[in-house]
C-alpha cells in the first residue's frame, strides 16, 4: 500500500486553502504525507482551531472572581460556587449532522457536550438544549424536528441526566438547516478539576471506551462547511452513531479512576477523534506524545492510519496515567466491561508522532498544530438588506382591530406554544435535583452531595459534607432581533438570559455561547458575527457574566441563503437559599400583578414592535429595529427584583419576551401545570393606561424590553411600589389575579379569554400538527 | 486476477425472526399501517413491526438446532409478548 | 388538599428515632440511572441503602432489595431482557423465594417481568414516544406490603420516564391477577377516576404496578422515589416506601 501523491486537488478536498498549505510546509519543512494532511485539516478547520472567529472571541470578558478554569483553557469552564464547590458547563452545537440525520446527529451532540464535561472531573447533572427549525407546515421540518427531539430524548434518557429546559424557534430561515445547540452542566469539587494535558515524561497514554470504525470521517471539517443540497445526501456515512449507554459507563468509569489519582491528564475525543485529543493534551502539556495505532482497538480490519487518526467514533477518552498506576485502569475499566487498550507515551520532544506496523506515519509539532492555526481577519461590511428592514413605515400598517384572535394566534404559535410536546419526551425527573421542571422562565436544579463525583480515599474533605447548591440555568436567542440589529440582538439574548435568572431568584454567574451564523467569507454575514459578538460582550461585562467556553458553528446556510445570525446563550445563576426559588405561573386568587418596568418604550421609532413575533404573524413581516436594550435599566430591575423576593414578597415573576405584555400575561394565567392534564388555570384581570400616540398592538403585544410582570400578596405592594420610587424603577399596578378569565381593559375598551380555550390553543398547537 | 481464497463455508449462518405476538397491541406495527393508507399503498390490511436478527456459528444445524431454539425461547424473544421463527440457511 | 396532608404526615413520620434502621438493597445494572434515586428516598425516610453491583453472586443481610429504573444494557435486546441474567438475579430470585421483600420501579419491572418473578410484560408505549410527565396513581389494593400504609383514597402524584412503560398480560393472566389482588395500582385523573386518557402509556386496564401471587414482590413504572420531597414537586411516593418500612416493622 502505497500513500496517495498530495496533489492541489487533494489538498482543496481537504477544505485547506494554498495559502494555508504553504503555511503547512513552512512548519514541516517538507511535504506532509496523506495522514498529516488529513492532521491539519481537521486541526486546522474552523471547528478545532477558530481560525475565524479567534480575533473577535477575544472581545468576550472571561475572568470574574469566580472563574476557576476561564475560556478556551480547558474543555470547558469551571466555575467557584462557594463552599469549595464549582460548576463545569458549555453549550456546542451539532447543526450539519443533525440536517442530515436528525436522531443521531442530535445524540451525538449531546453526548459530545456531556463528554466534555466530565472530561473535566465534573458529574454532568442536566442538560439544556436550544434548538431552530424552519417552519412546521413542511413535512421535511417535521421530520427533522421529530428526530431531533427524539434523539435528544433518548441519548439524555438512557444516560440518565435530566434534560431540564430548552428553547425552540421556527422561522423559515433555518429550513434546511436546523439548529441543535445542546448545553451541560456538571458539578465537582475544586480539588477534583482535571486536566488535559500530557503531563510526565514518560506516562503511559491510554485509549479507553469502544472500538474505533470508520464513522464520522472528518466530521469537523464536514461542520465547516456549507451544506448544500447534494451534501446531505453524499455526507449520509459521516454522521456518527451515538450509544448513551456506552457513554454512562465510560463516565463512571472515568470519575472512578479520577478518585484514584491515577490520572495525570484526560481528554474526550470529540470532532477529529484521536488527533484532536492528542496534539491538544501534547499542546497543553508543552510535552510530546507518541502513539502506535497498532493498539487502538479497531472495529474492522484494514483500516489505514489516516481513518485511524481521523475516525470520530463516539464514547472514547484519551487518559495519562501516572507510570506505574497502569493497574488502576486496568482494575476500574475491566470493572465496567469497557475495552481500555495503552497505545502510547508523553515525550519531550514537542512532536506528536504517530506510528503503524512500527513505522512513522506522521510525525508533526504538536503546539504549532494545535495552537498556531492561521487566523483570519475577515472582511465585514454592513448588508445591504438593512436598508430595506430598516425602512419599514409603522403607519402602513393597521392597528389591530382584533386583540382577542391576535392573541390566540400568537399563543398557538409554535415558537411561543407549549414545548410540552418536546419536553415530554424528555426524562427531567431523572437524579432527584430538578425543582423547576421545564415550562418556566428559567429550570432550577439542586445540587446535593450525591450530586458530586465521588472523593478519592485519601482526600481530606472526604468527611465533609457540603451544603445544597441551586443553581438556575436558561438558554435564549432571538435570531430575528440580530437578524435586524446584530449588535442590539447580541445584546437582548444575554439581557434576557438573565431576566429569566432573575425572574427565578437566581444571581448570574456565567455564561456559555453558541454563535450560529453563516459563511464568514461572505463580508455581510461577518458583518453580523462581529456586531453580534460586540453585543454579547457588552452584556456579558455589565451583568458580570463572563463567557466561559462555547462554540462556533458557521456555514449555517441553505440553497436560498444563510439564516438569521443566531448566537444562543446560557446563562448560569446561583439561587441563595431554595426558598427564593420563583416560578412565572400566578399562584392565588387576589394577589396583585404589578409590571416592572416601561409598559412601551417611547423613544422606540416601532413602540417594540420592530421583528416582534406580532409583525411576523400577524403582518408577515421580519422587519424594523428591534427593541432597545437598556443594559442599565436591565440591571437595575434584575436587582430590584431578586430584592424583593429575597424578601418574600414575590409569588410570581414572569418576563415579556415574544408576544409582549399579552402573551406573558396569557402564560402566567395557563402555564402552571401539576400533572398530565392537570393544568393550573387561574384568571387575571387587567387594565392598561395607554398614552395617545401609543398603539393598541404595540402596547399589548410589542416587545419592549426589560419587562417583568410580578404578582404579589396585596400587603407587599406599598413596600414594593415605595422601594421602586427609591430606586427609579417603573413599577406600576396593572390588576388582580382572580376569575375564569384573562381580562385586559385598555381605556375604555374590554377584551376577554375563556382560559380553557386559550389553554387549549397554546398547550395543545404543536402537538397538534406533529400527531396528526 | 487471483481471487483471495476464504473459508466462509464454515461459517453457518441462521436467521430469526421475531414478532408480537397476534393478541398483543403493536402500536408500531400500528403506526406503519396508517402510514401506509395515509400515502396511497391500499390493500395493506395489517403490519407486524418485529426484530430480525443474524447469527454467524461456527457449528453446524444438526449440533445446534436445539440450543438456538432454546436461546430463543429463554432470551432472545419474550414468549409472553413475543413469537419466533428461526430460518437457517442453506 | 390531599399534598398538604401528605406533607404534614409524612414530615412527623420522617422524624421518628432510628432505632429499627433498615437496610435496603439497591441493585446496580450497567445503565442504571435511578439508583441513585432510590438510595436518596431510603435516606429521607431514615433508613438505610446501599447498592449492590450486578456481578455480585450473594445479596448479603438485607430487609429488602428495590430493583431501580435506568436503561440496564441500554435496553438493548428488549428492556430487561439482558440484565434479568446478571450473577445477582439468581440472587434476588431466592431471596423473593423465601419471602423477601422486592420491589422495581420502572427498568426494575420490565426487568422482574423478562425474570418471571412477576406475570406479564411491558412494551412500547402506544405514543411510541418516550413519556416524561407527572401522573396521579390510584391504589387498587391496600392490603399488600407495599400498599399498606397508603390512606384510603389517597391519590400519589409521581412522575414517570418510560418509553417502554404499556403493561401487557393475557385475559387468562389478567383474570387470575385479579382474583388473588395483584393488581395494586393503576392511572387515575387528579380526581382519582380511572379513565382511559389518565392512562399515559396505554396500559391494559390502566394498570401501573403490580405484584406476584405470593405478595412480597411487586413493581410499577412511575418513579416514587423520584417523588419523596416536596422540594423537587412531590412526596408522594413516600407512602410506597412507608408501606414496606410499617410491614418490615411489622414483622418483627
Amino acid at each position: 500500500m502505497s500513500d496517495p501523491k498530495i496533489t492541489p486537488e487533494l489538498i482543496r478536498q481537504h477544505n485547506l486553502t494554498d495559502e494555508e498549505y504553504q503555511l503547512i510546509l513552512k512548519q514541516l519543512g517538507r511535504e506532509p504525507n496523506i495522514t498529516e494532511l488529513g492532521i491539519f485539516s481537521v486541526m486546522w478547520s474552523e471547528h478545532c482551531s477558530y481560525k475565524n472567529t479567534r480575533s473577535l472571541l477575544k472581545g468576550f470578558p472571561t475572568r470574574s472572581s469566580n472563574v476557576l478554569v476561564p475560556a478556551g483553557e480547558e474543555n470547558a469552564g469551571v466555575i467557584d460556587i462557594g463552599d469549595g464547590l464549582a460548576v463545569a458547563f458549555k453549550i456546542e452545537s451539532h447543526n450539519h449532522p443533525s440536517a442530515v440525520e436528525p436522531f443521531q446527529g442530535a445524540t451525538t451532540g449531546v453526548g459530545g457536550i456531556i463528554r466534555d464535561i466530565f472530561t473535566m472531573g465534573a458529574r454532568p447533572i442536566c442538560a439544556v438544549n436550544s434548538l431552530r427549525f424552519g417552519k412546521l407546515d413542511s413535512p421535511e421540518v417535521r421530520r427533522l424536528f421529530r428526530g431531533v427531539v427524539a434523539g435528544i430524548g433518548h441519548y439524555g434518557n438512557c444516560f440518565g441526566i435530566p434534560t431540564v429546559a430548552g428553547e425552540v424557534y421556527f422561522d423559515e430561515s433555518y429550513e434546511g438547516n436546523p439548529l441543535v445547540n445542546a448545553f451541560s452542566l456538571g458539578v465537582l469539587r475544586h480539588e477534583q478539576i482535571a486536566r488535559g494535558a500530557a503531563q510526565g515524561i514518560g506516562n503511559p497514554v491510554f485509549y479507553v471506551g469502544p472500538a474505533t470504525g470508520r464513522d464520522g470521517l472528518a466530521g469537523a471539517a464536514f461542520a465547516s462547511q456549507d451544506l448544500t443540497e447534494e451534501s446531505a445526501e453524499q455526507q449520509r456515512g459521516a454522521v456518527q452513531v451515538g450509544d448513551p449507554f456506552m457513554e454512562k459507563l465510560c463516565m463512571e468509569a472515568c470519575l472512578e479512576l479520577l478518585a484514584t489519582g491515577a490520572v495525570a491528564g484526560i481528554q474526550d475525543m470529540g470532532a477529529a477523534g484521536l488527533t484532536c485529543s492528542t496534539c491538544e493534551t501534547a499542546a497543553r502539556g508543552g510535552t510530546g506524545i507518541e502513539i502506535e495505532l497498532d493498539k487502538v482497538p479497531q472495529r474492522g480490519p484494514g483500516m489505514s492510519p489516516y481513518e485511524i487518526m481521523l475516525s470520530e467514533s463516539q464514547e472514547r477518552m484519551l487518559i495519562i496515567v501516572h507510570k506505574g498506576r497502569e493497574d488502576d485502569v486496568k482494575r476500574i475499566f475491566d470493572k465496567w466491561d469497557l475495552p481500555w487498550a495503552e497505545i502510547g507515551f508523553v515525550t519531550d520532544t514537542g512532536q506528536m508522532v504517530v506510528k503503524h506496523h512500527g513505522e512513522v506515519v506522521a510525525d508533526l509539532p504538536a503546539a504549532k498544530l494545535a495552537d498556531e492555526a492561521p487566523i483570519y481577519h475577515r472582511e465585514a461590511i454592513e448588508p445591504e438588506y438593512l436598508k430595506e428592514t430598516r425602512g419599514l413605515d409603522l403607519h402602513s400598517t393597521q392597528d389591530t382591530t382584533d386583540v382577542e384572535g391576535d392573541l390566540h394566534a400568537l399563543m398557538a404559535w409554535p415558537t411561543i406554544a407549549s414545548k410540552n410536546w418536546v419536553y415530554r419526551q424528555y426524562d427531567y425527573t431523572v437524579r432527584n435535583g430538578t425543582m423547576v421542571h421545564p415550562g418556566s422562565d428559567a429550570a432550577v436544579i439542586r445540587v446535593k452531595p450525591d450530586s458530586l463525583p465521588v472523593l478519592s480515599e485519601d482526600s481530606p474533605n472526604r468527611d465533609v459534607i457540603p451544603p445544597e447548591k441551586y443553581l438556575a440555568m436558561s438558554v435564549d436567542g432571538n435570531g430575528a432581533y440580530v437578524y435586524l440589529d446584530p449588535y442590539e440582538g447580541g445584546k437582548i439574548a444575554v439581557a434576557e438570559a438573565a431576566r429569566n435568572l432573575a425572574c427565578s431568584g437566581a444571581v448570574p454567574l456565567g455564561t456559555t455561547d453558541n454563535l450560529n451564523f453563516g459563511n464568514p467569507h461572505n463580508p455581510e454575514l461577518f458583518w453580523q458575527l462581529k456586531e453580534a459578538v460586540r453585543g454579547l460582550a457588552d452584556a456579558c461585562t455589565y451583568f458580570e457574566a463572563p463567557v466561559t467556553g462555547g462554540n462556533v458553528s458557521l456555514y449555517n446556510q441553505n440553497p436560498k441563503g444563510a439564516i438569521d445570525p443566531t448566537p444562543t446563550v446560557a446563562m448560569v445563576g446561583l439561587i441563595e437559599d431554595p426558598s427564593h426559588i420563583t416560578t412565572q405561573w400566578f399562584k392565588n386568587e387576589g394577589d396583585v400583578i404589578l409590571l416592572i418596568g416601561e409598559s412601551l418604550d417611547s423613544d422606540d421609532p416601532y413602540q417594540g414592535l420592530g421583528g416582534s413575533a406580532y409583525l411576523k404573524v400577524r403582518h408577515g413581516l421580519k422587519k424594523g429595529l428591534p427593541p432597545r436594550c437598556d443594559l442599565t435599566v436591565e440591571k437595575n430591575i434584575h436587582n430590584a427584583l431578586r430584592g424583593w423576593i429575597a424578601q418574600g414578597a414575590i409569588q410570581s415573576a414572569h418576563d415579556c419576551s415574544e408576544g409582549g405584555l399579552a402573551v406573558a400575561l396569557g402564560e402566567c394565567c395557563i402555564s402552571g401545570e401539576s400533572a398530565r392534564h392537570t393544568p393550573h388555570l387561574i384568571g387575571a384581570e387587567i387594565q392598561l393606561k395607554r398614552a395617545e400616540q401609543d398603539r393598541l398592538d404595540a402596547l399589548l403585544f410589542g416587545e419592549t424590553q426589560g419587562r417583568i410582570i410580578i404578582s404579589v400578596p396585596s400587603v407587599f405592594v406599598g413596600k414594593i411600589t415605595g422601594q421602586a420610587e427609591v430606586m427609579d424603577i417603573p413599577v406600576e399596578k396593572i390588576g388582580t389575579v382572580g376569575g375564569k378569565t384573562l381580562s385586559i381593559g385598555v381605556d375604555k375598551h374590554q377584551f376577554d379569554w375563556d382560559l380553557s380555550k386559550l389553554h387549549d390553543a397554546w398547550f395543545n398547537s404543536i402537538d397538534q400538527i406533529m400527531e396528526s | 486476477m487471483m481471487v483471495p481464497v476464504r473459508f466462509e463455508w464454515q461459517i453457518m449462518k441462521v436467521k430469526i425472526i421475531i414478532t408480537p405476538k397476534k393478541a398483543v397491541l403493536d402500536p408500531q406495527g400500528q403506526a406503519v399501517l396508517n402510514a401506509l393508507e395515509h400515502m396511497g399503498y391500499d390493500g395493506v390490511k395489517d403490519v407486524h413491526v418485529g426484530r430480525f436478527l443474524e447469527l454467524e456459528l461456527s457449528g453446524d444445524k444438526a449440533s445446534m438446532e436445539s440450543r438456538i431454539e432454546e436461546a430463543c425461547h429463554r432470551f432472545l424473544s419474550n414468549p409472553v409478548i413475543e413469537d419466533y421463527r428461526v430460518e437457517w440457511e442453506e | 388538599m390531599t399534598q398538604v396532608d401528605t406533607e404534614t404526615e409524612l414530615s412527623t413520620i420522617s422524624d421518628q428515632g432510628n432505632a429499627s434502621k433498615f437496610s435496603f438493597g439497591v441493585l446496580q445494572f450497567p445503565g442504571s440511572n435511578s439508583d441513585q434515586d432510590c438510595v436518596n428516598a431510603i435516606e429521607v425516610l431514615g433508613h438505610e441503602a446501599h447498592y449492590v453491583w450486578h456481578k455480585e453472586e450473594s445479596l448479603g443481610h438485607l430487609d429488602a432489595v428495590l430493583v431501580p429504573g435506568g436503561f440496564s444494557y441500554g435496553d438493548y435486546l428488549r428492556a430487561g431482557a439482558i440484565a434479568r441474567f446478571s450473577p445477582v438475579m439468581r440472587a434476588l430470585a431466592d431471596f423473593a423465594e423465601n419471602g423477601g421483600l422486592v420491589l422495581g420501579v420502572c427498568n426494575g419491572f420490565q426487568i422482574l417481568c423478562e425474570a418471571g418473578l412477576l406475570p406479564g410484560a411491558l412494551i412500547l408505549n402506544r405514543s411510541l414516544q418516550f413519556r416524561s410527565e407527572f401522573v396521579h396513581l390510584s391504589t387498587v389494593n391496600s392490603g399488600t406490603p407495599f400498599t399498606k400504609a397508603i390512606p384510603a383514597d389517597q391519590l400519589m402524584r409521581v412522575p414517570i420516564a418510560h418509553g417502554e412503560g404499556c403493561y401487557f398480560a393475557d385475559g387468562s393472566t389478567l383474570n387470575e391477577m385479579e382474583s388473588h389482588g395483584q393488581i395494586l395500582w393503576k392511572y387515575a385523573t387528579a380526581q382519582g377516576d380511572l379513565e382511559d386518557h389518565a392512562n399515559p402509556n396505554g396500559s391494559v386496564h390502566g394498570i401501573a404496578g403490580v405484584c406476584n401471587k405470593a405478595g412480597n414482590v411487586a413493581a410499577l413504572m412511575p418513579h416514587p422515589e423520584r417523588a419523596c420531597q416536596e422540594a423537587i414537586g412531590s412526596a408522594d411516593g413516600q407512602w410506597i416506601f412507608r408501606s414496606l418500612i410499617e410491614h418490615l416493622k411489622d414483622a418483627k
